[in-house]
């Protein structure tokens, strides 16, 4: 018994469909695999203590770089703290430092925090932009009502450090 | 007062496109060849009106009329010449009249070109003069780059430096040809929808257009990333960021668009398919544009982001984009294909080619809008480089290991046997190169190789395929030369184009998994391994630029042997205006490999004396990353080039009456 259908433009849709069908149930499934594994969440220190993000999870840190805490190592790595006036956690970076990156202005470091609670950042999120605020940021700012207007330094920061 | 009449040409832009409109689309339902032809001069005219205002604004630019709002905050006095000019499209105003003066431009090429349909051409001219109306509205209205100030100040903010760089000030034209080009597509498509007629006489103008807009495209992204490459010093090429992938987007598509065009010009099949990846494309193009310049997404690219008017071009995009799907909607039902094929054969490669190129741009558009999918529920973040990666690499690996069986393959019923024969020397060679590379390296990376070894193959395959158009080795040479001259310029645009995506896939697989990176505070004296170099730092001293100071090292390189590689300067450059720092990467480059030198900051040691922190990057294999995608280009131009394409050239040129006595 044939149980292709007897029209050939009806044949050749079947095809159509059972080719088109496999590759995209692969395109999907795909999909979901990589966002489930490589969603990350944005957080500020504060946000994240409270939600107790596990440790090797990948999150963007948002916040101000603390005033004083920029530590740059021999080995190229640089130490900061990223604080939200709520809660601060260190950040550990190896890697070029934006053009941009200040004491006391925002920054969104990309990374997991390890089991001693140090932020192993992989990519310091910077714009190439001198009045830059990352949007995330400027939102949980907002909210916690640290808002300075864009491009504004807040107040506490006081001076602008060169790098 | 230049600036005055510049303001005046693009608001007679705005109405003479408004007149290309009503006119073509009256002309066509009245079949009244004059008022068609006065669309046609019309839409010549908003070209010319709009090029007036480019002209106009760019005078304003290297004048430095800082009266005018655009330069006062994008230029200086003191900057240098081409990035006077340059600045007249780095900000939002001056991009989207850089868009308008394509748009217009495409719109006249359309009104010149002979030996389309008339009645699909006067649509045609018509709804990319709706297109028109619909941005130059938007610009006039909206963003008007010639505004002026009531106080004008002495100096302006000047362009950010990043910007003030040859590779992009060249990057936004190409850019925009190539997005605006897919314009060009939608109209047709459109056209041909309201027609209700898509067949391969339309299909066979579809392709031109198509292939200058894609190999543009080409260029904009490649010239894009390279910049990226060399000017932001993190010594990588592509970080899927949305305004990457918002140029990507479209670029899928408009491959997809290549390819399913071909089939419907050839055989009369897939025709509703073309039509929709036309009105899909040139709204990839939109959302890019709307992307790029809204500010709805985080992006490390992103400039003159203005979100008040990102809402506006969002209307824009839906607008000319909605009319396109609703209308696609209502009339592809009435679209019937001409030919059936059997399961192997060259429209089966391609139709798998299509599923998988739209299956990988909606990957892509699901990841980059994924963050606003997390808003709606209350979450902020994204996705990173990790979805991409397996999606977009998985989906893609699929599709190249049928590719080069493609063009093998005849059209309607295929002999995969014999095209398995044709390809056993080139699956045989990638696959010892993937074993040769396997062994040669070091660390051993299993997944890698194999990356490579495809590549090889996409590249080997496409050879293959051109020695064997030309009976290599089978035939007497002179046989084969003769052959090789007489072979249209379209084949080896094909050949050209699969070879240059094989070496970027190539180029990108052993960049990403050989490269390596090292980097150390060094004071001057110090030295520093990377890879099988050795960098020393020699001198570090003061350059002044023309609107800059740099601070720019002396690095020797030397290999294992202790000879001397090259010398590098990389430096670091402190603008006058806004104070900002860029670092300016010095590229020791060997045939295929790159040692990427970046010069960081300054830092005081403890004892005295200053130190200075040096990145180092081996890059293998990076030149065929660029070189790669340029031979794409090339190719799609010399396709272009080919008789059987060519667009403007009025071979048969067919008089209007000829042409109004078929419409009726």
């Amino acid at each position: 018994m044939n149980l292709l259908p007897r029209s050939r433009t009806a044949r050749r849709r079947l095809w159509v469909l059972a080719t088109a069908a496999p590759i995209l149930a692969l395109a999907v499934g795909l999909a979901l695999f990589g966002l489930r594994g490589s969603i990350s969440y944005f957080y500020t220190p504060a946000q994240a203590r409270t939600a107790q993000v596990a440790a090797g999870k990948a999150i963007q840190l948002g916040g101000l770089v603390a005033v004083g805490s920029v530590d740059k190592r021999s080995d190229g790595s640089v130490r900061f703290v990223v604080s939200d006036r709520v809660a601060s956690a260190p950040v550990v970076y190896r890697g070029d430092l934006p053009d941009l990156f200040r004491e006391g202005q925002g920054v969104v470091a990309i990374g997991a925090f390890d089991s001693a609670g140090v932020f192993r950042a992989t990519t310091i999120l910077a714009k190439h932009d001198e009045r830059y605020m990352p949007r995330e940021l400027t939102r949980a700012l907002k909210a916690r009502g640290e808002w300075r207007g864009q491009g504004a330094s807040p107040t506490y920061s006081g001076v602008k450090s060169g790098t | 007062m230049i600036a005055e009449f510049g303001c005046f040409a693009l608001i007679l832009g705005l109405c003479l496109s408004v007149a290309q409109a009503i006119l073509s689309f009256t002309g066509r339902a009245r079949r009244d060849a004059v008022l068609t032809g006065a669309g046609e001069g019309a839409a010549l005219g908003a070209f010319i009106a709009v090029a007036i205002g480019f002209c106009a604004l760019i005078f304003a630019f290297v004048t430095s009329d800082f009266s005018v709002v655009n330069v006062a905050e994008n230029s200086h006095t003191e900057k240098p010449l081409i990035y006077k000019i340059a600045g007249a499209w780095g900000s939002h105003e001056g991009s989207m009249l850089l868009w308008c003066l394509a748009l217009t431009g495409y719109g006249a090429v359309l009104a010149l070109a002979r030996g389309l349909p008339w009645a699909l051409k006067a649509l045609t001219v018509a709804v990319q003069g709706s297109l028109g109306v619909l941005f130059i509205g938007y610009m006039v209205l909206a963003s008007n780059p010639l505004l002026r100030l009531a106080t004008p100040p002495v100096e302006g903010r000047s362009l950010n430096p990043l910007l003030q760089d040859p590779a992009l000030a060249a990057h936004p034209p190409f850019l925009y040809a190539g997005y605006v080009g897919l314009s060009v597509v939608f109209s047709l498509a459109v056209a041909a929808l309201i027609e209700g007629r898509v067949d391969s006489a339309w299909a066979r103008w579809v392709r031109p257009w198509t292939l200058a807009a894609w190999s543009l495209l080409t260029v904009g992204i490649t010239l894009g990333s390279f910049w990226a490459y060399y000017e932001l010093g993190w010594g990588g090429w592509w970080f899927w960021d949305p305004v990457e992938n918002a140029s990507l987007m479209p670029w899928l598509l408009a491959t997809a668009l290549l390819h399913s065009a071909v089939v419907t010009e050839k055989r009369g099949a897939l025709a509703s398919w073309t039509a929709f990846l036309a009105i899909g494309a040139f709204t990839l193009s939109m959302l890019g544009a709307f992307l790029v310049r809204s500010g709805v997404l985080t992006s490390v690219h992103a400039f003159a982001v203005d979100p008040r008017r990102g809402l506006l071009l969002l209307g824009v995009l839906g607008t000319a984009s909605g009319a396109g799907f609703a209308l696609f909607a209502w009339r592809a039902p009435l679209l019937r294909d001409r030919s059936t094929f059997a399961p192997i054969s060259r429209e089966s490669a391609l139709v798998v080619n299509n599923i998988i190129l739209a299956a990988v741009a909606s990957a892509v558009l699901a990841g980059t809008l994924w963050p606003l999918v997390l808003e709606a529920f209350g979450r902020q973040g994204g996705v990173g480089p990790p979805y991409y990666n397996l999606v977009v690499g998985s989906l893609m690996a699929v599709a190249f290991v049928i590719l080069p069986a493609g063009p093998l393959l005849a059209w309607k019923r295929g002999d995969a046997v014999a095209v398995f024969q044709r390809l056993t020397f080139a699956a045989a060679a990638a696959l010892s190169f993937g074993v040769l590379v396997f062994a040669f390296t070091d660390p051993h990376k299993a997944l890698a190789s194999v990356e490579v070894a495809v590549g090889a193959w996409l590249a080997l395959g496409a050879l293959s395929e051109a020695a064997g158009r030309v009976r290599l080795f089978r035939a007497p040479v002179t046989e084969s030369a003769r052959r090789f001259a007489g072979l249209p310029r379209g084949s080896w645009g094909v050949t050209l184009a699969h070879l240059g995506l094989g070496l970027f896939v190539m180029g990108a697989a052993f960049e990403s998994s050989w490269r390596t990176e090292a980097a150390y505070v060094l004071s001057v004296g110090g030295g520093l391994d990377l890879g099988g170099y050795h960098l020393t730092l020699t001198t570090v001293g003061d350059r002044p630029g023309p609107n800059y100071d740099a601070e720019e090292a002396r690095i020797r390189v030397t290999d294992k042997a202790g000879r001397t590689v090259c010398a590098a300067a990389p430096s670091r450059k402190t603008y006058d205006t806004g104070g900002q720092t860029t670092s300016q990467v010095a590229l020791c480059p060997t045939a295929l490999d790159d040692l990427y030198i970046v010069l960081g900051e300054r830092r005081a040691l403890p004892g005295g004396g200053s130190a200075w922190l040096v990145r180092g990057f081996w890059n293998p294999w990076v030149r065929l990353i660029f070189l790669g995608p340029i031979l794409m280009a090339v190719g799609g131009a010399l396709s272009l080039s080919d008789r059987r394409s060519r667009i403007a050239v009025g071979r048969r040129a067919v008089s209007v009456a000829t042409g109004l006595a078929g419409a009726q």
